[in-house]
């Protein structure tokens, strides 16, 4: 169970980072960010099946596809309505939608839609048998976090990102395109959600409901954890994720999806901002 | 030649305009005045009983239900709760009604009122503990709770579980359920606009408008959003429980997400803020979906689009629009 709850935290984390930097960054709530993650999938799938491309080339287009798509996304349709959050909610949430109930109608049901995964067999740690996929998924979680960190402290974007998220108008005196690095983040978050989608699909089939589940997942750890601050989705997640291991093993999986939400009433009760939020953040939210 | 002149507007002088005299010289400034309200009242009710077959008055049912619910994400959204589960809202009232007939056997001139109060209730209940969340953290969990629910439902196998709730008491006849959604939809519609416009309205407003500053002036802002929220949740919960008893049953669809995002859509359409805006945006876009029925789900897709163009291309609205041909007289003027 150790292990397990350890796994399920490193999924939620790998979902909630690419919603979490976009936000982060550029302030934009991602609500496409689950249609992404689904789309991922299926764009991986076809590029596998129809196409006959080896699993690592047609991972790679995936991801690059995806974040140049998050990036135009913005520059056509965000950037025009950026700072009016209600409409920022409503164009994200209606790309989502327009994504989401697309796939459905044309059709991606079923379960020949699974991905293969990287290595096949599984190990015994602690009296539980463990697949490599999971284990990889660890890896790919501690992988990009560390990835995270150095790009953000030690590349000319990472640090532009920083500067925008923490004044934008000042970056802006110092030759910081706004515009442009929030474009950027949004690219890249959805090629970190494209990401997650190649390593975590694997263990089961591709469904187009799961994109709504993604974004759930995506906001209650970026809630709990507080909005923007990384090392608080990585908090978040442990908690989330051994919470519903050990609600599914002790009651019952139907429970699982409860959790998230009461550990988002209990974490806005106690502590509006968010396990790691900031003064900043407290203000824009309560 | 065209640059060397402007567009100027100015408003249509009629007395009536002006704030302390309600004195209206002629019968054409009340017909001005009346026009815009009378005419959709009378033909939608015309229509609605004398020129449609039986199959569009169920419709025309519809429709009035998505615009109160329209109007009421509207209302939210003017107290600066910005809603993205109407569904939840709707659920909740339809599983209200549902039960309360179902397990106590109440006649429904008891179930439907007592719905919309108890089902207001619940959701304020539900939502009162992130009513101090802004902005999108707000639409977040509202966006989470009506799945979350759905789930519940699903996995505790209350409330008849998957299968929902059937064979419930109808109403009479389709023409007491005209008149009843359109009394409700009117009713709804005018008490909005007024109650937005009265001085405890205004309160109500300038939470959406500047937040901080309401508070500043020694106005508890949360309790000023729980009495919206039961408000606009009560008028979802009325919808709910009408369309349970309508339909006759009850079950996990009431937390689908069309009943969240076509309100939304027909607010952006029609034009957020105006509240008679999302009442005219619904009148277009449900009979529009009937018309598209035979495309399935990919009519949620044209919701998704008309929303993202809408947002992004028409931020006004087809309501602000036309109130500003209507009020203002538009000429052009050489500039000086």
């Amino acid at each position: 169970m150790l292990v397990y709850g350890l796994i399920n935290s490193a999924v939620l984390a790998l979902m909630a980072l690419g919603f979490n930097l976009t936000f982060g960054i550029s302030g934009v709530a991602n609500f496409a960010y689950g249609a992404i993650y689904v789309v991922s999938g299926f764009l991986t799938w076809t590029l596998i099946n129809h196409l006959h491309l080896p699993y690592a080339i047609s991972a790679i287009i995936t991801i690059s596809a995806i974040g140049i798509f998050g990036g135009l996304v913005y520059k056509f349709i965000i950037r025009r309505i950026r700072g009016l959050v209600i409409s920022e909610v409503i164009a994200t949430f209606g790309i989502s939608i327009v994504i989401l109930e697309f796939l459905r109608y044309v059709g991606f049901i079923g379960f020949k839609y699974s991905l293969p995964v990287f290595i096949k067999g599984s190990v015994e740690i602690f009296d539980a048998y463990v697949d490599i996929q999971r284990l990889l998924i660890i890896a790919f979680g501690i992988f990009l976090i560390t990835g995270l960190y150095l790009f953000t402290h030690h590349t000319k974007i990472g640090l532009a990102f920083r500067g925008i998220a923490q004044e934008e108008h000042t970056s802006l005196s110092l030759g910081i395109n706004p515009d442009r690095i929030a474009g950027w983040s949004m690219g890249m978050g959805s090629a970190l959600g494209a990401l997650a989608a190649i390593v975590i699909l694997p263990l089961g089939t591709i469904t187009v409901d799961s994109g709504y589940d993604v974004l759930i997942s995506a906001l209650s750890v970026c809630i709990v954890g507080g909005l923007g601050s990384t090392f608080g989705v990585i908090i978040a997640s442990f908690i989330i994720g051994y919470a519903q291991t050990i609600t599914a093993t002790y009651v019952s999986a139907h429970w699982t999806m409860i959790v998230s939400l009461v550990a988002i009433l209990i974490i806005l009760a106690i502590k509006p901002s968010g396990l790691l939020g900031h003064q900043k953040e407290l203000e824009e939210r309560v | 030649m065209k640059e060397n002149y402007r567009k100027e507007r100015i408003a249509r002088g009629i007395k009536a305009r002006s704030d302390d005299i309600y004195a209206l010289t002629s019968y054409k400034e009340m017909w001005y005045l009346l026009f815009p309200r009378f005419v959709p009242i009378v033909g939608i009710a015309l229509i609605a009983y004398f020129f449609l077959p039986l199959y569009w008055k169920k419709v025309a049912i519809t429709t009035c239900i998505f615009a109160m619910l329209a109007v009421s994400w509207d209302f939210l959204s003017n107290c600066g709760l910005l809603s993205l589960g109407q569904a939840l809202f709707f659920g909740i009232g339809s599983y209200t009604a549902g039960s309360l007939d179902h397990y106590l056997h109440l006649p429904i001139y008891v179930t439907i009122p007592a719905a919309t109060i108890i089902g207001g209730f619940i959701s304020t209940a539900i939502l009162l503990p992130v009513v101090r969340l802004r902005g999108i953290y707000f639409a977040m969990v509202t966006l989470i709770l009506p799945l979350m629910l759905m789930r519940l439902i699903e996995a505790t196998k209350i409330l008849g579980g998957t299968e929902g709730i059937t064979g419930l008491s109808p109403l009479p006849n389709v023409w007491s359920e005209i008149t009843l959604v359109l009394a409700a939809m009117w009713a709804s519609l005018f008490g909005l606009r007024r109650f937005i416009a009265s001085d405890y309205g205004l309160i109500f407003v300038s939470m959406r408008d500047n937040d901080r500053a309401t508070m500043a002036s020694g106005i508890n802002i949360y309790a000023f959003k729980a009495q919206a929220l039961f408000i606009g949740s009560s008028i979802c919960a009325f919808c709910g429980a009408f369309m349970t008893h309508s339909y006759q049953f009850t079950g996990m669809p009431v937390f689908a997400m069309e009943f969240s995002i076509l309100p939304i859509a027909a607010a952006a359409i029609g034009g957020i803020g105006t509240l008679a805006g999302p009442l005219v945006g619904a009148m277009i876009l449900v009979p529009l979906s009937e018309i598209l029925r035979e495309f399935g789900t990919l009519r949620i897709v044209f919701y998704g689009l008309i929303l993202v163009i809408c947002v992004v291309a028409l931020p006004e609205g087809i309501f602000h629009y036309a109130s500003r041909k209507y009020n203002e007289m538009e000429r052009w003027v050489r500039i000086e």
